[in-house]
Parts: C-alpha cells; sequence; structure tokens
C-alpha cells in the first residue's frame, strides 16, 4: 500500500463513519485531488461532502471553522503547504484563537490537511516547509504522517480531537510503499516513536526527512555506528518525554529539519533538549536543515538545497567519532 | 421639528418601545465605558456604536434565537440587542472573570455561545467566512437558520469579503450579509480607498440580491431586515444590505479625528437614530415624554448596575492563564 492510498482509506473510513464529515478543497472532487489522495472519493460519497472549492483559500479554510462551529467535521485539504499562508489568517487569528479568546466556549474541530515539502522541482511557490510556524501556534496541534500505518490512522486521530489541527502530507511521500501494520493506539498518534533503535546517537526526523534519515542510519550501522532514529510524529504537542529519554541513553542528538534552520523548528528541539539533557550529552546537539534560500527549480540546485542522506551520514558520524583531522 | 422615514410608523407600539428601548441602552452602555475609558477601568480599544444603534437593533431584531451572529470588533450594541446580559458584557470590558469571555476577549472579542453570537472579530473581514461556514453546516444539516454577519465598508476592500461574497452566492448558503457603511474605515473615507463606491453593485456581481437601507431609521432597518431574513430562512441564498449610517465618536479612543469636519458630524448627528425615532413615536402620539423619561430611568440604572456589577466581579486568577487553549478532553 501507499501512503497516497492510506490516506485515502483514512478519509474513506471517515467519511463513512461520520456523517458530519465533509472534505473541502481545490480540486478534491472531479479532479480527483491535485495528488489523487481523494481519488474516487467524490464517486462515493457526492458533491455536497467531497466539495470542490474555489481558488479562496482564506474563506474555505474560514468556511472550514464556521462549519465545525455548526457541527459538522470539516476536513480542509489546501493543495500545498505555500497556499496555505493565504489561509494563515482564518488558521491563527480564528481557529487557533477561538477557544482561548472565547473564554472556553467554543471549540473548533477543524481538521486542515496540507501538501509539504520540497523534492519534485515545483519552485520556491511550491517547495516550503512551514512545519515550525504551525507548530508555534497555541491553539493548533501539528501532526506529520511519514509511514503507512500513519498515513491511515492520524486522520482518525486528527478528527477526534475537539480542536484544530494540521496534518502536514509530504510530497515525496505520497508514492512510497509500505506495509499496513495493525491500528495503533489513538494516543499513540500524538507520541514520537522509536523507528530504528540504537546506542550511539539520537537521530531525530519526522516527516519527509524520515526515510533519508532511516537510510543514513543504515550506512552508519556498515561504519559501525548504531544510530536511533525517533520518528516525531506530533510537533504540537511535542512529546519531550521520549525524545528526552532516546537522547538521554545515546547521549548525542542530531535534527535533520527539510526547513531554513534560522528559527526553525530544529532549533527549538535542540533548545528542549539542552534544557533537559544538556549534562548527559557528550557533544553539542547538531542540526542538518535546508539551505536558506528559496527553493530553486534546477534539480541540482534543489537537491543541494535539501537535507540528503549523505549530509545526515557525515554529521551524524562527526558528532560520534569526531570531525576528521 | 423634522421627521425622516415612513410615517406614521407602520410598527406595533410595543415593538416601537422594545426598538427604542435597544437602542437606549446601546446608547447608555457606550457612555458608560466611555466615562469608565477615562476611568482606566477600561482599557485597549474601545470602538464605540454611538451613532449607529439603529443598525444592529433593527437587524437583530429581526432573528430568532436560533439564527447566528457574526460581528465585528464595534459590536458592544449587538452583543446587547441580542441578550447578553449588560452585566456581563460590562464585566468583559473590565477584564473581569465575570466576563462574557471571562476576560479573555475584552471589547473586540464579546462571545456568547449559548445565544450564538460568535463575536467579536477584530479582523477586518474576518468574520465573513465564518458565517459562510456556519450557513454551511446549517444547510448541510437542513437547519432553516440564518447566520447575520456584520462588517464595515472598509472590509469590502478586504479579499475575504470577495472571497466569501462568491462562495456564499455559489453554495447558496443562508447569510445576511449586513455592510454597516459609516463612510470611513477608520479615517479612510470610502471614496478615497474604493474604485466602486455603490456597494450594492458589488453585492450584484455575485449575483447576490442587495439592498441599500437608511441605517439611521431604526424602521426602515428593521423592515427591510425583517424581508431578507425570510428570504434568506425561505432557502434562496444570501442577501446583501447595505445600512447607511455614521459614527459620532472617534473610530478608537485614540483618534484625533483629523479626517473630516465637524460641521459633517454635526450634520449627521441632526439625523441621530434615536431621537429621531422618539420624535417620530410622540407624532404620532405612540409615545409621551413620561414614557421616554421612564424608559430612559430603567436603562440609565441597568447600565449602572452593569458597572457596579463589573466593578465589585473578581479577576480570573493567574494560575488559570493557560485554561481554554485547548478543550480539556483532548487527548494530547
Amino acid at each position: 500500500m501507499t501512503i497516497r492510498e492510506a490516506l485515502r482509506e483514512g478519509l474513506r473510513e471517515a467519511l463513512a463513519g461520520d456523517p458530519r464529515v465533509l472534505l473541502i478543497g481545490e480540486d478534491v472532487g472531479r479532479y480527483g485531488g491535485s495528488y489523487a489522495v481523494s481519488k474516487g472519493l467524490l464517486e462515493e460519497f457526492g458533491p455536497d461532502r467531497i466539495r470542490d472549492a474555489p481558488l479562496s483559500e482564506l474563506a474555505f479554510t474560514g468556511a472550514g471553522i464556521g462549519a465545525a462551529l455548526g457541527g459538522l467535521r470539516p476536513i480542509i485539504e489546501i493543495m500545498t503547504v505555500n497556499f496555505s499562508l493565504l489561509a494563515l489568517d482564518q488558521l491563527v487569528n480564528t481557529a487557533a484563537a477561538l477557544r482561548h479568546m472565547s473564554g472556553g466556549q467554543f471549540s473548533v474541530p477543524l481538521v486542515v490537511r496540507m501538501t509539504t515539502g520540497a523534492g519534485r522541482q515545483l519552485g520556491a511557490q511550491h517547495s516550503h516547509c512551514f512545519d515550525g510556524w504551525y507548530a508555534h501556534v497555541p491553539g493548533l496541534k501539528v501532526l506529520v504522517p511519514a509511514t503507512v500505518t500513519d498515513a491511515r490512522y492520524m486522520l482518525g486521530a486528527a478528527l477526534a480531537d475537539p480542536d484544530p489541527v494540521v496534518v502536514l502530507e509530504h510530497a515525496q511521500l505520497y508514492n512510497q510503499s509500505g506495509a499496513l501494520t495493525g491500528r495503533p493506539e489513538p494516543a499513540e498518534m500524538w507520541r514520537a516513536t522509536v523507528r530504528r533503535p540504537g546506542r550511539d546517537i539520537s537521530l531525530i526526523a519526522w516527516g519527509g526527512m524520515l526515510p533519508r534519515t532511516l537510510a543514513a542510519a543504515d550506512s552508519l550501522a556498515e561504519t559501525g555506528i548504531d544510530a536511533e532514529v525517533i520518528d516525531l510524529r506530533s510537533l504540537r504537542p511535542l512529546d519531550d518525554e521520549r525524545l528526552l529519554a532516546s537522547v538521554r541513553r545515546a547521549r548525542r542528538a542530531l535534527v535533520v529539519d527539510e526547513a531554513w534552520r534560522t528559527a526553525g523548528f530544529a532549533a527549538e528541539i535542540s533548545a528542549r533538549l539542552m534544557e533537559g539533557a544538556l549534562y548527559e550529552l557528550d557533544a553539542p546537539v547538531a542540526r542538518v536543515c535546508g539551505a536558506e534560500v528559496p527553493m530553486p527549480y534546477a534539480a541540482h540546485l534543489e537537491n543541494a538545497a535539501l537535507p540528503q542522506t549523505a549530509d545526515i551520514f557525515r554529521v551524524a558520524r562527526e558528532l560520534v567519532r569526531g570531525a576528521p583531522a | 421639528m423634522t421627521l425622516h422615514g415612513l410615517y406614521p410608523v407602520p410598527l406595533p407600539r410595543d415593538e416601537c418601545t422594545d426598538l427604542l428601548r435597544q437602542m437606549l441602552r446601546i446608547r447608555r452602555f457606550e457612555e458608560a465605558c466611555a466615562q469608565w475609558y477615562g476611568l482606566q477601568k477600561i482599557r485597549g480599544f474601545l470602538h464605540l456604536y454611538i451613532g449607529e444603534e439603529a443598525v444592529a437593533t433593527g437587524v437583530i431584531r429581526a432573528l430568532a434565537d436560533e439564527d447566528a451572529i457574526v460581528a465585528t470588533y464595534r459590536e458592544h450594541g449587538h452583543a446587547l440587542v441580542r441578550g447578553i446580559p449588560a452585566n456581563s458584557v460590562m464585566a468583559e470590558m473590565f477584564g473581569k472573570v465575570t466576563g462574557c469571555s471571562r476576560g479573555r476577549g475584552g471589547s473586540m472579542h464579546l462571545f456568547d455561545a449559548t445565544r450564538r453570537f460568535y463575536g467579536g472579530n477584530a479582523i477586518v473581514g474576518g468574520g465573513l467566512p465564518l458565517a459562510a461556514g456556519l450557513a454551511l453546516a446549517d444547510r448541510m444539516q437542513h437547519r432553516a437558520r440564518v447566520t447575520a454577519c456584520f462588517f464595515g465598508e472598509g472590509a469590502v476592500a478586504e479579499g475575504a469579503f470577495h472571497e466569501s461574497m462568491n462562495l456564499a452566492a455559489l453554495w447558496k448558503l443562508p447569510v445576511l450579509f449586513c455592510c454597516e457603511n459609516n463612510d470611513y474605515a477608520m479615517g479612510t473615507s470610502l471614496e478615497r480607498s474604493q474604485s466602486q463606491t455603490d456597494l450594492c453593485a458589488r453585492a450584484a456581481s455575485y449575483g447576490m440580491p442587495a439592498e441599500a437601507v437608511d441605517g439611521m431609521d431604526v424602521v426602515a432597518v428593521a423592515l427591510a431586515a425583517r424581508a431578507a431574513v425570510a428570504a434568506v430562512r425561505a432557502g434562496t441564498g444570501p442577501r446583501f444590505l447595505e445600512l447607511r449610517t455614521y459614527r459620532f465618536r472617534a473610530h478608537s479612543m485614540f483618534d484625533p479625528e483629523l479626517y473630516r469636519d465637524k460641521s459633517e458630524v454635526a450634520l449627521w448627528r441632526e439625523r441621530g437614530p434615536l431621537h429621531t425615532f422618539s420624535d417620530r413615536l410622540k407624532a404620532q402620539a405612540s409615545l409621551t415624554e413620561e414614557d421616554f423619561l421612564a424608559i430612559d430611568a430603567a436603562v440609565t440604572a441597568e447600565i449602572r448596575d452593569a458597572v457596579e456589577f463589573a466593578e465589585r466581579s473578581p479577576l480570573e486568577p493567574v494560575e488559570d492563564l493557560l485554561r481554554d487553549v485547548h478543550t480539556p478532553s483532548a487527548v494530547p
């Protein structure tokens, strides 16, 4: 099963199981979804519930908030995370703030799915990674599926939550295949998990960076370095407990973040590790991040702008063995 | 004495008294806010509705209890007419835990779930998408409810206005769009900010029935709103009302009013919604001066009590700072 199919199964289950659920977004219906995630759902659930929206990210995201207040369980699909900036006002100023601003009177049970990330030569307006921006906002929650099983069941966890949840789907992952393992406990979807146990270093990743981080761990194993790979799964809330437990065991940590380094989410993780485990660390926390440049189109430049398996391998090895003389 | 609008007033006497009383409640409430702002008991931005009372009163009295309201940051009047007790609205101004948003919202963010009052939105145009969504939920769940969405003429310049008008018309959503045209977006007049100053033409471009109404005449507003609400409730899609009004006071308490002449304000004050309406009622013998004084005395007492309630109400303990960021039952 591919991650795309797993996401579709999650949508299908949600739509079939609860008549209040509907999907709103650009080209989710007749076109079949710009990344084909919702393909076939229009025929199954009809145009009211698989609702094609005009190119009005601000209005249909805000309408999702209103519909959630009105008793529905809307899922908003935003074609790419870059376009979600057009809806940022509604997400930050309304969805995230409404409960607090109203003294606890209104919950906003809204799920917003968006495609994130680079790697498809789509240039500077379709390729960015704003995970940390959404994770910055109290009142929002942020889930990032990176495996088939998580892609299959994370939507259910998001819909079960009474507050607004942003689900970030990485464009590079849609075609990834994997085995669907058993249905996880819903609470597990909000917790970090060890994807590969190891003793020498914790490699911390999420979303689109997970496969290449696992590949780097395999390469490290060939050089005798036993790396642990942590998949965060949820950026907000962030699972400090499992994160710190892993780093305390391995005593070294490397954070892999596709986004720009400056003020990025890797900096937040790094700070938490310093606060929680400084005296148990054998080396400063390291980061491998995206280059600080709007994403270029040409393939060689785009590759150079993104954290690659080789970069993760090199920095991790230096952290464990020391920099080459 | 100059009489404005339809005469005699084509509404039953008790309804007229109610409209007058609601407008007076807003006026006295706002005057108290200005006074207590001066005494520094109310802080932050404070936007007064004085001069515009006929708009909220006429529209909201045409709604049913099950209908929803989305309002702007100049929404004290809407909250009061909707039935949120003056006590809890004033306590919100004072930042007290007894306020209708527990002191988390303030003047610009009044909320009341039980009365379907969805704020209190201080992003210009930010309420329009929300209203479309509330209406979508009603339509999909086959409820004959109306969502009244208030916004100023300044919002017409926002993308949110156009996106939401299109969405509502396209999906035939039961929204009554109420544009409170007081001619100034803060200090920028309509003609200085819009290429098309005929706001109904904007609505018409989305195929939405629109009507311009004298927003200084509570009877005209009430009658127009009643007809529009009935049409929206009947499932004919959204409607647009442009309510032409004027704010007599500054935009907020920080506004030196450099952008308009005092003579312009004075002209509009002559058309003030309170005195013109009470004069009309007196002229047709539906109201005596004694009646008016009795209503005013009761309203003044209500607002005085609200201030006392707000003053003696407790503050929320600081230990509760982080409550209500998330719903308590949430899993993570």
